[in-house]
């Protein structure tokens, strides 16, 4: 316990923070910061596959587009409570993740990586095949719009219960078993950790986790979920939010989420190149400054810190 | 260890299995066949070959790298469409088209040099994830300097080859799908000749090989990585001014899809086989050609890209390394 200590103070702080945030923020700004809860979770998500158990995934926005369409269908066909809609999002997404993990225990590495990719363009093009049910490039409305307010406090609730759930998942036998297999998947076999189950169980919780992110971000955009909404860009900033943050490491996930939320818009009136197309330019090498310099993220920037302190 | 792990290959065998080559000689017969039965059939497949030898030089591209480095390159195709960018400028400027295609050559090979060099190096040989985080970082910054240099508006370049139809037989051939053909495999056979046969060439080969050997025998080879670089640089231009007079218009988004399927190309050739990232750009190129006039109405262009990826999940699932890979024993 004493040992957790200033990790508790921290989590209490962060708590109380953003609790009392949107007191201060302007309505657009509420609608910003709940952004950054969506991307935090899908982070979170992504940072179990690939940061705990050594599964690169570029696909991350292919679960997102399954758990939005799924907000949306419900709410749309059903009228769904939207909040309701948030578990099964994560029930139903938790199924596919699995349906994925099965395959891919015969790929590793690159291949996987390429697989996964292979998922984040096949997924948004379904909604365009059956567009009767999905609404096709124009996609589809949940059946009422939520206020920025409602958002913030939603998607920072269900973000602080994701952040506990990841944790509780990942600190005790499965979190190990995780982490074995990440380092060396002859010596978890060897020490009676079965592959496929953990394997397995790793893409779908990680799936299910950017499923719920997937609900947020369509309640975020207008509560409409559409198939260019989920491009493969979508995958490819989740993994740069996890990179930033620390794969491995559950405390950066809040400055990587900020980083792919935030950074755009601040860059976008980037000075010297101008509005229009700064954000791109700045955000794209930001991403390879920060990769180039800070090798484990933010989050690894807290050991190195601590080494200090002993050191002085 | 596990940092002791070596990866020991199998003997070499100089072909790929036999299972693969029959399934392949059984294709090519089939379109033959079917070809000779059917003048829209040998259309279509000779399309299909224009567009899959585009995708199989940037899939070409991407093994390159590949093998030298362990790394998958995802801003090839923006750096291959920053490239028809280059080209496109230097015609405004008044060079005449074949004046901008080789120059455009020359000032790509230093592109991929300087990238590996500022980019890349500082992160090489830290983990695949890292690698690939930063290729996706140039990805969004190459795409963000274009738009900011032209515009993402669409532009309009001349066509190299002119639009005349040729026929054989009773079949129309398209000038532009023949120079695109031709084109792209004497790029890649001056590429071969070039690993076969110069002292450059085979020391590249041998620092992908066994690196630590051949620095031993004095082979520097982070130089060569650079220009491993820089050629998959050049062949990825050659892909992209390539892929510009087929699409008619040249706009920022030009070579995303081209690199999807030479993704899907590389994988089905299996990694690290360059000759098979070419048959699997050909086959790609001639079976998305075919698919949806034979899939009896059910792939429509929606669908293509699912489709295309759902037969590279397949041949994976299948043969994990791809149709031309080589299994690697790992030791512990």
């Amino acid at each position: 316990m004493r040992r957790n200590a200033p990790a508790l103070v921290a989590v209490a702080v962060a708590a109380l923070f953003f609790a009392l945030l949107p007191f201060g923020l302007s309505d657009y700004h509420r609608g910003l910061a709940a952004s950054v809860a969506v991307y935090l979770i899908a982070i979170l998500g992504l940072n179990v596959l690939t940061g705990y158990t050594g599964q690169i995934s570029i696909g991350h926005g292919a679960f997102m587009a399954i758990g939005g369409y799924t907000t949306a269908i419900m709410s749309h066909y059903h009228n769904t409570n939207l909040i309701l809609t948030l578990p099964l999002a994560f029930v139903i997404t938790f199924g596919c993740g699995v349906l994925v993990g099965l395959p891919a225990l015969r790929l590793s590495g690159v291949y996987l990586a390429l697989a996964t990719f292979a998922l984040a363009v096949s997924i948004p093009q379904l909604p365009l095949k059956f567009s009767k049910f999905t609404g096709g490039s124009a996609g589809i409305s949940a059946s009422k719009s939520v206020s920025n307010s409602w958002l913030y406090g939603v998607s920072w609730s269900t973000a602080a219960i994701a952040f506990l759930f990841t944790w509780l998942v990942l600190r005790g036998r499965t979190g190990r078993a995780f982490r074995a297999i990440r380092d060396s998947e002859v010596a978890a076999t060897s020490s009676g950790v079965t592959l496929a189950i953990y394997k397995t169980l790793a893409f779908g919780v990680s799936a299910a986790l950017a499923g719920v992110a997937g609900s947020l971000f369509v309640l975020a955009t207008n509560g409409f979920a559409q198939p260019n909404e989920f491009s493969v860009t979508l995958s490819l900033k989740i993994l740069v939010g996890a990179a930033v943050a620390g794969l491995g490491s559950l405390w950066g996930v809040l400055l990587g989420a900020a980083f792919i939320a935030l950074l755009p818009t601040l860059s976008a009136s980037a000075p010297l190149i101008g509005s229009a197309h700064g954000q791109d330019v700045v955000f794209g090498l930001f991403v390879i400054v920060v990769m180039i310099l800070l090798p484990t993220g933010v989050a690894g920037l807290i050991p190195r810190l601590r080494r200090l302190r002993v050191k002085a | 260890m596990v940092e002791l792990a070596r990866k020991l290959p199998l003997p070499q065998r100089r072909f790929p299995a036999s299972p693969v080559l029959l399934l392949l000689a059984a294709a090519c017969i089939f379109l033959t066949v079917e070809s000779l039965r059917s003048t829209i059939f040998a259309q279509l497949t000779v399309a299909g070959v224009a567009t899959g030898v585009v995708y199989g030089s940037l899939a070409l591209a991407l093994v390159l790298i590949y093998r030298a480095t362990e790394v998958i390159n995802f801003a090839q195709g923006e750096m291959a469409m920053a490239m028809v960018y280059v080209a496109y400028q230097l015609t405004l400027w008044g060079l005449a088209y074949w004046e901008a295609f080789f120059l455009t050559l020359a000032i790509a090979f230093v592109f991929g040099v300087v990238t590996q060099r500022v980019f890349i190096r500082p992160v090489q040989g830290r983990s695949v994830i890292a690698v690939v985080i930063v290729t996706v970082g140039l990805f969004i910054l190459i795409d963000g300097l274009v738009e900011w240099k032209w515009s993402a508006n669409q532009r309009f370049m001349q066509a190299p080859f002119g639009n005349k139809i040729y026929h054989l037989g009773n079949v129309p051939i398209a000038r532009q799908d023949l120079g695109t053909i031709v084109i792209t495999l004497i790029s890649v056979s001056a590429l071969w000749a070039f690993f076969r046969f110069t002292k450059l060439g085979l020391g590249m080969r041998a620092g992908a090989l066994r690196p630590a050997a051949a620095r031993l025998v004095g082979v520097r080879t982070n130089a060569l990585l650079a220009v491993g670089w820089g050629l998959a640089a050049v062949l990825g231009a050659v892909a992209g001014l390539m892929t510009e007079p087929a699409e008619y218009v040249l706009q920022p988004t030009l070579m995303q899809p081209v690199l999807l399927y030479a993704f899907a190309a590389a994988v089905l050739g299996g990694l690290e086989s360059p000759g098979g990232a070419l048959v699997g750009g050909i086959a790609l190129g001639i079976f998305l050609n075919l698919l949806p006039s034979h899939s009896w109405g059910f792939v429509t262009s929606a669908l293509e890209l699912p489709v295309a990826f759902a037969a590279l999940l397949v041949v994976l699932l299948i043969k994990p390394t791809g149709l031309f890979g080589h299994r690697t024993v790992r030791k512990v």
